[in-house]
């Protein structure tokens, strides 16, 4: 008798006779004669060829750590990148949260048995609805651009308008999202993009640009604060007015961490805010931690426009207990297919739970003091990078944990200081001299609470020791 | 037959988090700016204009709290530590080795926009899970940024329209047809990528006919998208010759290869003729699905559709691994980044851990273990297969009805999924929209299961099915020994009464009930 | 919500005896005489009696005798009889029965399509209605799938009527019983009604089934508008789904009747055959049709006006064809049907055609010739 394979840990049924016992049951006489639908000629000719099995948990772990180690990360060094993803602290807890079997494992069930997990996806929305100062926040949609596309294609549909007006110094990883939300121009649902100018002296917004394209054509507005580029925008109640006057939505992009020290958007005017959940407790994850918020007031006119999962308190058959479930959701691509409110699938849930833990172990002083110390320590880093001679903060004191740095004065490319850095174990910021060549020679540096003022020195020290 | 186990779920009763705690406390401290920080840059940093005055309403609870209160969450949720035969989706073991690297600083701490001299053990990964999903399907170049199936559908409709749009025949092609029981994320990613839909419906067969396709597809043709098989178990044998329809039209065909559990290591959808495909590593792929992401929809396509693919993508030159950017005919970022990498790095254990014996293996489990259920449901009065009429043998999950035992006592489906939990058994799936069958319900065993996990599930369904003709009120009232009572989805459509946050709650329900929310 | 009962005492009696219906005396007596056993009222008594062991004690106003109050004997049901004129036997005893339930209120008739358009023709503002199913054409979207199934669904009402979803567009339908002897089907439709919908909720997570048919039609009914060819006769069919095109240009429609539309003006009302081919002259013709409800009906029920000569100046090709997705998937056979009075034509009608379901959205569906 040949020598049968082992059984694979993790299938039952691979066990000794398992299969023939189910054939026997159902009288096939073999596994083909189960696929008795598929025909023949469909069968694939090419052989599969596929790395060697590594069925062994010891040999798998090997692997996977062999190959994780090649990285380099930024535990062992030291870096300020950012730009769309960030470095901040994640709670030990958080991990131990995320991490739990029942909630990684979990699909769906009903709402009575996702009970647990219903309640902490309502708790993310109720704290970050606490921190925007709105009455209704989406579970997170797969990243902030596309949140942001989101919110423009719900503001179109409200306004029936199809135009956006967006910042020129738009981060263009994220509007290359809201450019694919918004569909070619041989669509009839293409939504045009329009930028709207930057103050030179500033980054800010330019009032006057803005003014001078909005008009009876445009759905909305769509600026963030902080900026890409870090830039706090002082204008925006303003270019909110200005907005409604013109019959369009204002939408926001914020950070929620910088909610602790800057004014709520549902107190200045915004009417759909975006804004990224990764810095709520997320690793970097190679990118693979973003997702995004949508969040608005509780005024029907938005929530029947919403494209995803809305988690509602509602009452259970028991009188005085509360349970949860989703509101609104006939209106989900679930619920109406092509019919429905653009479309939504599997998301980035896990990252509401995640940032649930996290807004409830910071609370209201946790966030006014991570704010305070991370502008604090951006700012203190402008100080000392300005000091490195050649080296010049394009606009200092007006942003919030990024901010550009410009290298013109040194006479070196940023690839090349980004190099000299990183075989010093610094990882300089995001090179934007290709993206917006007018700032010449400059990059987009990234301070938040993880760098202590001595790695901030060490920075600013070894900048100097490169250019000498 | 296995008796049905006792169970009760955690009932912790466990308050809002917003009610916890009291002025003052704290679960996470930061440290003030260091002295030299302080004096060198002073105070008011936030112009007063833009500062916060109010303080959010959070609440302020210990480490401790905040960690007793999610663990209580998790401990009310049942996620799968039940048996969870939840079709459609393909239930997997979840690796806890490929989870823990996944955690390493190696990978969580790792910037997607550090020099790829720094990423090479991720990009070695990448590009080798890409190699396998080329060998799986016979297509020429993957991409992970998809956030999901859905997104990975959105991904097709984005490169079909810069593939079309790079002809000059956008503005002719505006169509995309597909089939009614396709799944929704299909026809809505198309509608919003700005195609016309077109649904084609079940005929006799329980498929689509080869004829309707043809008189649907023409020159205004940008795209077919379908699934096979679907998500009744049946596989459509015209496929071959649905591709060619679609290429005589001139148009793409793309493969949802969300039901590839059952054919993975058995068909090549080049092979089939498609042009494009679509994988779920949290589904297929043993990535963990996370209460609904972060997933990944792996799209994959021919070589004449890759230069049309969102960029990045990874290549490999001489051993070394980069990401190429410079793609000038790409659709656009579809997502920003290039997808969720630690899910991509899982879904590559997984492969590994499977090889093509396991793989294979594995699809063989899922048909036969499916087929094994089936004959057990049959035995159950009141269960009705769908397509009743047509007999031949179902692939990796069969879409089932209650519709005559509903008929016959009143309990459906929805009542059902909210008994099973009592028993400890994960609510099933029912179907995505439309119902095409009353009642609907869609087991699927995969490879996980043991046969007798799938007996005792069969178990509770006929225990169920008992209690609806001796004692309907109780599965009807169900459940009973889970976390709470029967959620009341009333207040669901009502502008009124739903409330999506603390602050709509207190507005519209007041404080008393607040209180009572605890 | 005030339940009222009324029985139709005679409903169902020819389909066991193969009369196919009852609508006249002299059918009835046949039938009585064939032998056949009354239906109606042990079916509502079905009906009741799961209503009775889920509500005890629910109110009930009933027609009185043989009519409604007989029938619920016993029950554990606050059963109070209506006030009315002596029986006559006849459609009138139903009509002024539902007319006594007043405004607002839910009747509940056993009987049959006949029945039903008795029921609809009296009532009340603001009343709904739901069928005990016990005639032998239920071709209306009014009947519950068994009295069981109507029994529960009125419990759930009382209950709560949140768990219940309305529609305002129910169609009441009746085929002609001497064509259907005579071995032709020709349902006919006789206008819309408030009625309960018995759908189970749907897996509430994934989305309930609520759908704004309605809007949607209403939307793809303006693209159909807004893609009007100059200089085309466009004959607009009757039924809500084909009438939302002429509701799309500012008009509102003949539900019941035939309209013409050219270059975006309403030219006929409620025309005749021999008008509709008056004014298509030698010009273009495209027709905007509806569906009928189970059967799938296109063309040659309850829109003969619409006639063969015009049918085949506007081909395949030319036919418009309006209906929710939700119709179509509760057709009988995924499949419309035709039948114009021309086999040939009839043959030549069949392949595929798109039914617009919504603004951009459309379903492939087979054309077959009755």
């Amino acid at each position: 008798m040949a020598s049968r394979p082992r059984a694979h840990p993790w299938m039952a049924n691979s066990a000794p006779g398992v299969l023939e016992g189910m054939l026997a049951e159902i009288g096939a006489a073999s596994v083909a004669e189960v696929f008795e639908q598929i025909p023949a000629d469909h069968y694939r000719k090419a052989p599969l060829v596929l790395p060697p099995q590594l069925a062994s948990e010891l040999e798998l772990r090997r692997e996977l750590v062999a190959r994780l180690r090649r990285n380099e990360d930024c535990e062992r060094n030291l870096s300020f990148l950012g730009a769309g993803v960030w470095q901040h602290h994640v709670p030990a807890v958080v991990d131990e949260i995320v991490g739990r079997t029942e909630f990684l494992t979990n699909v769906w069930g009903s709402y009575q048995s996702d009970h647990g997990r219903n309640q902490a996806w309502w708790e993310f929305q109720s704290q970050l609805g606490a921190l925007l100062n709105l009455d209704v926040v989406q579970l997170p949609v797969y990243s902030w651009g596309c949140a942001a596309g989101h919110a423009i294609r719900m503001a179109a549909r409200i306004t029936g308008r199809r135009k956006v007006l967006v910042p020129a110094l738009s981060d263009p990883e994220r509007l290359s999202v809201i450019r694919t939300y918004c569909e070619p121009p041989e669509m009839a649902g293409h939504i045009a993009v329009v930028t709207v100018a930057a103050d030179p002296t500033s980054g800010r917004l330019d009032l006057a640009d803005l003014r001078a394209k909005l008009g009876p054509d445009v759905a909305a507005v769509y600026f963030e604060t902080p900026a890409y580029l870090g830039t706090i925008e002082l204008g925006a109640a303003e270019i909110a007015r200005a907005a409604r006057a013109a019959g369009a939505e204002t939408i926001v992009g914020v950070d929620p961490v910088s909610l602790g020290v800057l004014a709520a958007p549902g107190d200045w005017g915004a009417d759909i805010v975006t804004g990224p959940v990764q810095p709520l407790g997320v690793h970097m994850n190679c990118g693979g931690g973003v997702g995004g918020f949508i969040a608005s007031r509780d005024e029907e006119r938005y929530v029947r426009q919403y494209n995803g999962f809305l988690v509602s308190i509602a009452p259970t058959a028991e009188p005085g207990q509360w349970g949860f479930g989703l509101a609104s959701s006939h209106q989900t691509s679930y619920g109406a297919r092509e019919h429905g409110r653009d479309w939504t699938g599997n998301s980035t849930y896990l990252w509401a739970i995640a940032g649930a833990v996290y807004m409830s172990l910071l609370g209201p002083e946790g966030f006014r003091e991570l704010g305070n110390l991370i502008v604090a320590r951006a700012r203190y880093a402008q100080r000392l990078l300005a000091a490195v001679p050649g080296v010049r903060i394009v606009w200092p004191d007006t942003t919030f944990k990024e901010f550009v740095v410009n290298f013109d004065g040194t006479g070196r490319s940023v690839a090349e200081i980004n190099d000299a850095l990183r075989a010093r174990g610094i990882f300089g910021g995001k090179d934007l001299s290709a993206e917006l060549p007018a700032l010449g020679q400059s990059a987009l540096w990234c301070v938040t609470e993880v760098h202590s003022a001595a790695d901030i020195r060490r920075a600013a020290q070894t900048l100097k020791e490169i250019l000498q | 037959m296995t008796a049905p186990r006792e169970f009760h779920a955690a009932r912790w009763n466990e308050p809002l988090v917003m009610q916890l705690g009291r002025p003052g406390a704290r679960g996470q401290l930061f440290p003030a700016p260091e002295p030299e920080v302080a004096e060198a840059v002073g105070e008011g940093l936030i112009p007063a204009a833009v500062a916060r005055k109010d303080r959010p309403q959070l609440p302020e609870i210990t480490e401790f709290e905040a960690q007793r209160h999610y663990l209580h969450l998790s401990q009310m949720t049942l996620g799968m530590m039940g048996i969870s035969l939840f079709g459609t989706c393909t239930m997997k073991y979840n690796s806890k080795t490929a989870e823990y690297a996944a955690q390493r600083p190696e990978l969580a701490e790792v910037h997607p926009y550090q020099h790829p001299d720094t990423l090479q053990g991720v990009l070695s990964i990448l590009h080798e899970f890409d190699q396998i999903l080329r060998a799986l399907s016979g297509m020429d170049q993957f991409v992970f940024q998809a956030g999901g199936g859905a997104d990975a559908a959105y991904t097709m409709a984005a490169v079909a329209r810069a593939y079309w749009a790079d002809r000059g025949q956008l503005g002719q092609r505006t169509e995309m047809v597909t089939s009614i029981q396709a799944h929704p994320c299909n026809p809505a990613t198309a509608a919003a990528a700005g195609f016309r839909v077109i649904n084609l419906p079940l005929e006799e067969k329980g498929y689509p006919s080869l004829q309707a396709l043809q008189a649907a597809v023409g020159p205004n043709t940008a795209l077919v998208m379908i699934n096979n098989p679907d998500d009744m178990g049946i596989y459509n044998p015209e496929i071959r010759e649905w591709t060619k329809a679609a290429h005589a039209a001139g148009a793409l065909i793309f493969y949802d290869h969300a039901n590839f559990n059952g054919v993975m290591g058995k068909l090549s959808a080049r092979e089939l003729g498609f042009d494009a495909c679509m994988f779920m590593l949290h589904k297929t792929f043993g990535a963990p699905k996370a209460g609904g992401g972060p997933a990944v929809g792996a799209y994959g396509c021919t070589a004449e559709l890759a230069p049309y693919l969102p960029a990045p993508v990874v290549l490999e030159r001489a051993g070394h691994y980069l990401l190429d950017h410079d793609r000038p005919k790409s659709c656009g970022k579809i997502r920003e980044f290039w997808g969720n990498v630690p899910q991509v790095v899982k879904a590559w254990a997984w492969a590994r851990a499977m090889g093509a014996e396991g793989i294979r293996l594995a699809s063989d489990i899922s048909v036969v273990a499916n087929n094994y259920m089936d004959r057990k449901l049959a035995e159950i009065p009141g269960l009705q297969r769908s397509h009743d009429n047509i007999a031949v043998r179902r692939m990796e999950m069969t879409r089932w009805s209650l519709g005559p035992l509903k008929e016959e006592t009143g309990v459906g489906t929805v009542d059902f999924a909210n008994r099973m939990a009592d028993y400890g058994i994960d609510p099933w799936w029912m179907s995505h929209e439309p119902w095409i069958v009353p009642e609907p319900f869609t087991p699927e065993a995969g490879e996980l299961w043991s046969k007798e996990d799938i007996d005792a599930w069969i178990a509770v369904v006929a225990r169920i099915a008992r209690e609806a003709r001796e004692c309907p009120e109780k599965v009807r009232t169900a459940p009973h020994n889970q976390p709470v009572a029967q959620v009341k989805g009333e207040v669901f459509d009502d502008p009124a009464r739903w409330a999506m946050t603390w602050r709509a709650f207190l507005r519209k329900h007041g404080a008393e009930a607040a209180r009572g929310a605890a | 919500m005030r339940i009222g009962l009324v029985v139709n005492p005679v409903a169902g009696l020819g389909g066991a005896v193969g009369l196919r219906g009852t609508d006249g005396p002299g059918t009835v007596a046949e039938a009585l005489r064939r032998g056949a056993v009354p239906q109606a009222g042990a079916r509502a008594r079905r009906a009741f009696g799961v209503l009775a062991a889920a509500r005890p004690g629910a109110a009930v106003a009933a027609a009185p005798g043989a009519l409604g109050a007989d029938w619920l004997a016993g029950l554990a049901l606050e059963v109070t009889p209506l006030d009315l004129p002596a029986a006559t036997g006849t459609a009138r005893d139903t009509r002024a029965a539902v007319a006594a339930m007043g405004p607002g209120a839910l009747v509940v008739f056993a009987g049959g399509d006949g029945t039903a358009r008795d029921v609809a023709a009296a009532l009340p503002p603001g009343a709904a209605m739901l069928g005990i199913p016990s005639g032998v054409k239920m071709h209306s979207g009014v009947f519950a799938v068994s009295p069981e199934a109507a029994g529960r669904l009125l419990a759930d009402i009382l209950a709560d009527p949140d768990r219940v979803a309305w529609t305002d567009e129910a169609e009441v339908a009746d085929i002609d019983e001497a064509a259907l002897r005579a071995g032709t089907i020709a349902p006919r439709l006789f206008g819309h009604a408030r009625a309960p919908l018995a759908r189970s909720r749907m897996q509430a997570a994934k989305g309930s089934p609520r759908r704004d048919d309605g809007a949607a039609l209403a939307a793809a009914a303006r693209e159909v508008a807004d893609a009007m060819a100059p200089g085309v006769l466009y004959v607009i069919g009757p039924g809500t789904s084909a009438g939302a095109v002429t509701r799309a240009l500012g008009e509102a429609p003949t539900l019941l009747g035939v309209d013409a539309v050219r270059d975006r003006r309403r030219i006929a009302r409620d025309a005749t055959a021999a008008a509709l081919e008056r004014l298509a002259g030698d010009g273009p013709v495209r027709l905007v049709l509806g569906v009928t409800g189970q059967q799938g009906f296109l063309l040659g029920r309850g829109n003969q006006q619409i006639s063969a000569p015009l049918i085949a100046r506007a081909g395949r090709e030319g036919l418009i064809v309006l209906a929710s997705e939700e119709k179509l998937r509760r057709l009988a056979q995924p499949c419309l049907w035709v039948d114009t009075g021309d086999p040939a034509l009839d043959a030549a009608l069949t392949g595929f055609v798109r039914v617009h379901t919504g603004p951009g959205r459309a379903m492939l569906m087979r054309i077959g010739a009755a």
